[in-house]
């Protein structure tokens, strides 16, 4: 545990040092601009409201990415299922008669999106199991083509006339906002909250979760043992990809009301950095959720001093920075003779 | 539709379909000779978008000089492979994620530096590509030539035997006396080298450089490397199939079929599925591939 804090300390050190040199080449002050990025975030009510509301679509596409990994696999295409979810949820909602009781067409709508992304996710790993075609080419080819044929979708069917978004749900599916000073944040963080409980009582407290933990730690063992691996790989798969589908809840039902093109996009990306970030461990998770969520915001706030796309270095260079330090770290722990 | 297919067999056709292979077949050369070695090369996206971003500083900041577009998109392209190298092999940290980190890299860097240098973040301003005449473009001859001369000091010297040997079994190259690590650091670098290379053809043949233009490309050409089963020719011939199959999109997208467009961006990718799915059991990947080495 204390070694895991110490990498994570030095990754992050890395990369606000890597940041800095990139804010100084722009001929700004780094304290300055991180000095603003927290006052933006965590220092007023708005703010901090606005971080809790970026949070929870990055605690999805953590615990998505991270069920992934724990069965040894790579989703890379939370990117895609999270629109595909987003879209199925919106059409789901405008399609729902607005007089069913609004806890009905929530559940309806958040299950319809999370149906979406495991059959996408899903198909990569049947792909796998079948062909033994790798998951993450097949993901990321996935991606392209999520966005493709939602945009044929919605251009053709879906779209509000001359525009790139659906009708609106009825205010019985709306979330409620968590107040904060008319911040974004809704009720969709605890069900982001709930998941995360969720994933971790399956991991840890079932016989199907330990099933899936010994495919990724050591899967020939496994099969042995009795596991079917075919069946371990697409569950896992479509459980990933179920997680990113989730997100809609968030945009959709608890922002924007509608789904449009490019919403939350960036979000699945991000959620390799939070599930590496969180070592796989919901609680991590939600932590690092904070901690990205807090730059993600943040960006935004700083946007006028440096380029926006300084929030997406910064995370491409954590995720090095911590893959770097803790591989390093366990060679070293394993060459000294203690357990990695 | 005859118009279609009329134009399909036209030498014009053709010419296009060799210029969009570049990109993919010299990125697939890359992957082979890195894979080869036993590093997974996920990062090429990012190697090709670096490169081609480098080209496009070059290429402006020179007034259209060819030759210092591309020493600058070399320079970006194996500087990124560096970095990669760096991580997977010295640091060894996990290949694919450190790859998604360096495409992720890539993807925020070119846009942060566009609006640094020519302030805007979407593409860089015009410049002069390659001219019209794929044929007396010196460029693509000597690409031509690049394959022949990967695939012979892949398959038939003494440093493509060291490559092919850590891949497959680097204990026993190990043992041997072969520096399995320093190598691998060299092939990497190669792939660098190559993917720049497929950048900097990329920038210059479209007329600036447009954020995030690699689209993919690399991931496909992985797919390419896969195909060809880890060979450097046939990795070229399966890039052919994927630069036939963009063709054939752009063409679809002139001559309406009444396809929609939006479903039409999406061929190459299937394609790319589909072909993955299909190939993947007859090709045998080098025996190391991902693993990292290290010597105790």
């Amino acid at each position: 545990m204390r070694r895991e804090a110490v990498t994570i300390g030095i990754a992050l050190l890395v990369a606000a040092l890597a940041g800095s040199l990139l804010i100084a080449y722009v001929g700004k002050s780094p304290l300055e601009v991180y000095g603003l990025l927290l006052r933006s975030t965590w220092g007023t009510s708005y703010g901090f409201g606005q971080v809790l509301f970026k949070s929870t679509p990055l605690i999805l596409t953590g615990l998505s990415v991270a069920v992934a990994f724990k069965v040894g696999l790579f989703n890379i295409g939370a990117e895609g299922q999270l629109a595909a979810g987003s879209f199925v949820t919106a059409l789901c909602g405008a399609a729902l008669p607005a007089a069913l009781p609004g806890p009905l067409t929530v559940a309806l709508c958040v299950l319809a999106g999370m149906l979406a992304g495991a059959a996408l996710a899903g198909l990569a790993g049947v792909l796998k199991t079948r062909y033994g075609a790798h998951e993450v080419i097949n993901t990321i080819m996935l991606n392209f083509i999520a966005s493709s044929v939602i945009l044929w979708a919605g251009n053709a069917h879906f779209f509000v006339r001359y525009t790139t978004h659906t009708t609106a749900i009825p205010d019985s599916a709306t979330l409620s906002h968590l107040g904060f000073t008319g911040s974004a944040a809704n009720t969709s963080l605890l069900l982001a909250l709930g998941l995360a409980g969720a994933v971790a009582y399956f991991f840890n407290r079932t016989r199907r979760g330990f099933e899936w933990r010994a495919v990724g730690h050591n899967p020939r063992a496994a099969q042995n043992a009795g596991v079917r691996i075919g069946g371990v790989v697409i569950g896992a798969m479509a459980m990933s990809g179920a997680l990113s589908g989730a997100v809609g809840a968030n945009y959709v039902l608890g922002y924007k009301g509608y789904y449009e093109s490019g919403i939350g996009s960036g979000v699945g990306v991000m959620g390799i950095a939070v599930a590496l970030l969180g070592r796989n461990h919901p609680a991590g998770i939600v932590a690092a959720a904070l901690l990205l969520g807090t730059l993600s915001h943040g960006g935004l706030a700083v946007a006028e001093q440096v380029p926006k796309e300084i929030v997406q270095i910064l995370q491409a260079i954590i995720i090095l920075a911590v893959a770097c330090a803790s591989a390093y770290r366990a060679r070293r722990a394993r060459l000294a003779g203690a357990p990695a | 539709m005859t118009e279609l297919l009329l134009s399909l067999v036209s030498v014009s056709f053709f010419v296009q379909v060799l210029r969009i292979t570049m990109p993919y077949a010299l990125a697939a050369m890359g992957g082979v000779v890195s894979e080869r070695a036993g590093v997974v090369n996920i990062a090429l996206e990012g190697i090709l978008l670096m490169g081609a971003f480098g080209a496009a500083v070059g290429a402006y900041d020179s007034g259209g000089s060819v030759v210092v577009a591309v020493g600058y998109g070399l320079a970006t392209g194996v500087g990124t492979a560096g970095l990669y190298a760096l991580a997977v092999v010295t640091f060894q940290a996990d290949q694919i994620v450190s790859g998604v980190a360096i495409n992720m890299l890539a993807y925020g860097i070119t846009p942060y530096l566009l609006k640094v240098f020519y302030n805007s973040s979407s593409n860089s301003p015009p410049i002069q590509g390659f001219g019209g005449d794929l044929f007396r473009n010196p460029m693509f001859w000597g690409v031509l030539g690049l394959v022949v001369v990967v695939q012979v000091v892949v398959t038939r010297t003494r440093w493509g035997l060291r490559v092919r040997a850590i891949g497959d079994h680097p204990e026993a190259a190990h043992t041997l006396g072969v520096s399995v690590n320093a190598i691998r650091w060299q092939a990497v670098l190669a792939s660098g080298v190559l993917a720049g290379l497929g950048g900097v053809w990329l920038a210059l043949s479209g007329s600036s450089f447009v954020a995030g233009m690699s689209a993919g490309r690399g991931y496909i050409a992985l797919a390419a490397v896969i195909m060809g089963s880890w060979r450097p020719v046939w990795a070229c011939a399966a890039s052919l199939l994927f630069g036939f199959a963009e063709a054939v999109e752009n063409n679809l997208q002139t001559y309406d079929l009444g396809i929609p467009n939006e479903l039409i961006q999406a061929f190459p990718y299937v394609l790319t599925m589909v072909a993955l799915a299909g190939f993947i059991g007859r090709s045998r990947a080098p025996g190391h591939l991902g693993r990292p080495f290290s010597a105790r």
